[in-house]
């Protein structure tokens, strides 16, 4: 392991031989080796590839993704259009894998901690059944649920004709507000009546100012409520009372943005049938359904094992120190048990992220235009350009993991037990 | 003093066990209705659970097993159950089952990957459980190339040369070592054993064969397909993946700091792209990475890419399991006097894995999951083959039989590895 030098060790003049029989030279020679061996491998990589490019007469070179991708994105975040450039092709995808990773992060979340802790319920029927739950989602492989869902919305779902006429089929769901058809789901978007219009953002896509406002209000609301409870902690701790707050945070989160919301004329613009399918609302395609829904329930299982075995970890004492403390078993569970499970669960949780989001890439598969399917499908088929568009989709995807797991080290550092 | 203790002098009669211990009722009253909560919960799941069922099993059971196409099928159902049942064809698994196994290897040599799937549990047995004779051992060493032979087929001779070089490397690496030192043994017998086979096996086949004819037809890699390919990728791809797994992790964890650069970056990019996009790289781009006019198998590619992935998050496993031994561990070692490779393999590593298994089974049904992943670019494995089926007119539209089908193969491989994951963390168990 270490290269522990003995002081007062016989200086000896140097020979060859030490290169490799001295244990303090003996590191530095089989990295020197090791490293001209990887760069000569780089070399030989690279000189294959410029020749083989080359003979095929192409260089290297990011110019095809100014020109015009001429290819429909149906799913989309910002503003396309077939005469867009390949690079803005790409962006859309980029989005579309975000907001799927987005979704499926937070329905995935929400199904696995239920279903972890379900698992640990003393009742049979509830805990047999989240095993075999979990069993089956994590020994299928997830290609193969993604497709199957994919089907399940195809086949088994109304179709748009379905809801007309005067007795229908089929018939909206939550008072007529969202319409889950076999071409996918349609369900009220918001909309403004005074809006505050759209900020340009580089020339490259559109925020809306409405948004913008609404979250800055919130965010601003919340700190604000939080002010307010650390205040009433001082307060506790000078006087030993603690001043009621819960009813001024409320309103300290909610009145703002509620008062926005009013000021902007916010209504909802329900789905409507309009000849044979359905207009208005926001529109969320099978692809995109499916996918989420596979990759939620997918991932679910896999974060239903994190949070039992999280939960598992924190020793029994540890309860029974809080109850032999006096603390009531909410405030056992608030102040013991779930910080020293989070502890466990967080890192693992985030890994799943990141699969998750690894995972989406497999969207190619049902037709969902995320930036495999644009940037590493239609465009890389289109302009032949292999070696450049595969680096890229690389990249973006590294650059996604990396900044992902960078937070997780910082969050581990945070939580990490301090000791001597 | 008088003593007021009592000592009872007779043993007091055993009591039987309170209801809720011994009886169905008392089982019932504590596993599914001890509050209301969970008397509502029971009942709740019980309905979903028997929904569930309602719908399925009518399904699944008033199906049609005789069929030759899906049209075919609904006739029957509709004639056999009514006019508006509507039942599973599973006869596409009775036609197609074959096809779904093999791929489209040849009907007359089913034979062969039969014998190696075979001879591959032979192989696995004795690494898998100790009881087995240690013999065996020998015969899990040859396997690889033997099973490479039996699948693809062709002239015996490439596998006898490739195996005999091997032999004979571990022989001079005896001799060799003892004389020179192991470091100039290992770093000559390697090259060595590379040159042999680049340079020499191919000439040397050649003329063996020429002399002895002996081997089996050739099937090309195209022929490949099913649960066989699936096989094929996730063994090769487990096999090879745990030994360079063991050694990122162990370069990740070193002192020489190039060395750690590298497996840090190896691992890091392994883990930070998706699998799909490495498989991109073997079907499209390796052949602008390699020389002019090499091409090699798909096949045989996908495999590489797949070990590589795979071998970058077992390293994470196993980095996991280095991290958690204590540093008295090491210190031990060095301590006995034991040199790095001896500690690691004596001392550190046994313990390592052992606290890793789980995360490396875990990580190797993931693998075999993902073979599903080279339908994508077009290999025909089990899903790739369920889209050459739909496309068969007499099949159209055929999906749900054919899924389930898929998922039940892969749920016994997957199930099956965890539970033996799970009996072999209790039989490496030494704790108190």
């Amino acid at each position: 392991m270490t290269t522990n030098t003995v002081a007062g060790a016989p200086a000896t003049s140097f020979r060859i031989g030490m290169l490799l029989n001295d244990s303090r030279y003996r590191s530095t020679t089989i990295q020197v080796v090791v490293l001209c061996g990887l760069m000569l491998f780089f070399a030989w990589l690279i000189n294959n590839t410029l020749n083989n490019l080359a003979t095929l007469g192409k260089g290297v070179s990011l110019s095809f993704l100014g020109i015009p991708a001429s290819y429909d994105i149906n799913q989309r975040l910002i503003e396309y259009t077939s005469q867009s450039s390949h690079l803005r092709a790409s962006i859309v995808g980029l989005l579309n894998t975000l907001l799927v990773a987005v979704l499926g992060c937070a329905l995935a979340t929400v199904l696995g901690v239920m279903i972890g802790i379900l698992r640990l319920s003393r009742n049979w029927v509830v805990s047999r059944l989240m095993a075999f739950y979990v069993e089956l989602f994590r020994n299928v492989p997830v290609l193969l649920w993604i497709v199957f869902f994919m089907a399940i919305l195809i086949e088994s779902l109304p179709r748009p004709t379905a809801f007309r006429g005067d007795n229908p089929e089929a018939s909206m769901l939550l008072w007529d507000s969202v319409a889950i058809t076999n071409r996918g789901w349609y369900v009220p978007e918001p909309l403004f009546t005074r809006s505050l219009g759209d900020l340009s953002v580089g020339g490259i896509f559109e925020i809306s100012v409405d948004l913008v406002a609404l979250l800055v209000v919130l965010v601003g609301g919340i700190v604000a409520a939080r002010m307010v409870s650390r205040r009433a902690q001082q307060i506790q701790e000078d006087t030993g009372v603690r001043p009621a707050t819960w009813h001024v945070r409320i309103l300290l989160i909610t009145g703002p943005t509620l008062a926005l919301l009013f000021a902007l004329g916010f209504h909802l613009g329900f789905p409507e049938l309009k000849g044979f399918n359905f207009k208005n609302g926001i529109y969320m395609r099978n692809s995109l359904i499916a996918l989420w829904l596979a990759l939620s329930c997918y991932t679910a299982a896999f974060i239903a094992e994190i949070v039992r075995a999280g939960i598992q970890a924190v020793s029994k004492g540890q309860t029974e120190a809080a109850y032999s403390l006096g603390l009531r078993p909410r405030l056992t569970m608030g102040l013991v048990i779930l910080p020293q499970a989070l502890r466990i669960i967080i890192p693992p949780l985030i890994s799943q992220f990141l699969n998750l989001t690894k995972n989406s890439s497999l969207a190619i598969s049902i037709g969902y235009m995320d930036v495999t399917g644009t940037l590493g499908g239609i465009t890389l088929n289109q302009t032949g350009r292999e070696l450049e568009c595969i680096l890229l989709l690389m990249i973006v995807y590294l650059t996604i993991s990396l900044s992902v797991s960078s937070l997780m080290n910082w969050y581990n550092a945070k939580v990490k037990i301090k000791e001597r | 003093m008088e003593s007021t203790g009592f000592v009872r002098t007779t043993m007091v009669p055993a009591v039987a066990p309170p209801i809720s211990e011994r009886t169905v009722v008392g089982w019932l009253r504590t596993n599914l209705f001890s509050s209301r909560l969970n008397s509502a919960l029971t009942v709740l799941f019980l309905a979903l659970i028997a929904y569930v069922l309602w719908q399925f099993l009518p399904w699944a059971i008033r199906s049609s097993w005789t069929a030759n196409s899906l049209d075919e099928c609904r006739a029957s159902i509709k004639a056999a159950y009514g006019e508006h049942a509507s039942g599973a064809c599973w006869a596409v698994i009775r036609e197609r089952y074959l096809q779904l196994i093999y791929g489209f290897y040849p009907a007359e040599y089913y034979w062969r990957p039969n014998l190696t799937f075979v001879l591959m549990l032979i192989a696995l047995a004795p690494i898998l459980f100790p009881r087995v004779p240690r013999k065996l051992l020998i015969f899990s060493g040859i396997y690889p190339f033997l099973g490479y032979w039996l699948l693809w087929g062709g002239s015996i001779w490439g596998v006898v040369l490739v195996v005999g070089g091997l032999a004979a490397a571990y022989f001079l690496l005896t001799v060799l070592s003892e004389r020179y030192g192991l470091l100039v043994a290992v770093t000559s017998i390697v090259v060595g054993t590379i040159l042999w086979w680049m340079v020499a096996v191919a000439p040397l086949q050649g003329v063996l064969h020429s002399v002895i004819p002996l081997g089996l037809p050739a099937v090309a890699s195209n022929q490949f397909g099913g649960f066989t390919l699936s096989t094929i990728i996730g063994v090769t791809g487990i096999v090879a993946s745990l030994p360079l797994g063991i050694v990122w992790a162990l370069g990740r964890r070193s002192d020489m700091v190039i060395v750690r650069a590298i497996s840090v970056g190896f691992i890091e990019f392994i883990r930070g792209v998706p699998l799909i996009t490495l498989l991109f790289v073997a079907s499209t781009l390796l052949n602008i990475f390699l020389p002019p006019g090499t091409s090699f198998d798909i096949v045989l590619r996908v495999v590489i890419v797949v070990t590589l992935f795979s071998s970058g998050y077992v390293a994470e496993v196993i980095r996991g399991g280095l991290a958690a031994l204590p540093a008295g561990q090491f210190e031990a070692g060095a301590a006995l006097g034991l040199d790095y490779w001896k500690s690691m393999r004596l001392i550190i590593l046994p313990q390592a894995l052992k606290i890793s298994i789980p995360g490396i089974v875990s990580s190797f049904i993931g693998l075999f999951k993902d073979t599903t992943l080279v339908s994508i670019i077009g290999l025909l494995d089990p899903l790739g083959l369920s889209n050459a089926i739909r496309a068969d007119s007499s099949w159209n539209g055929i999906v749900w039989e054919l899924y389930a089908f898929i998922a039940v193969l892969f749920f016994i491989f997957c199930f099956a590895m965890s539970r033996y994951s799970m009996h072999l963390e209790k039989r490496l168990e030494t704790g108190h």
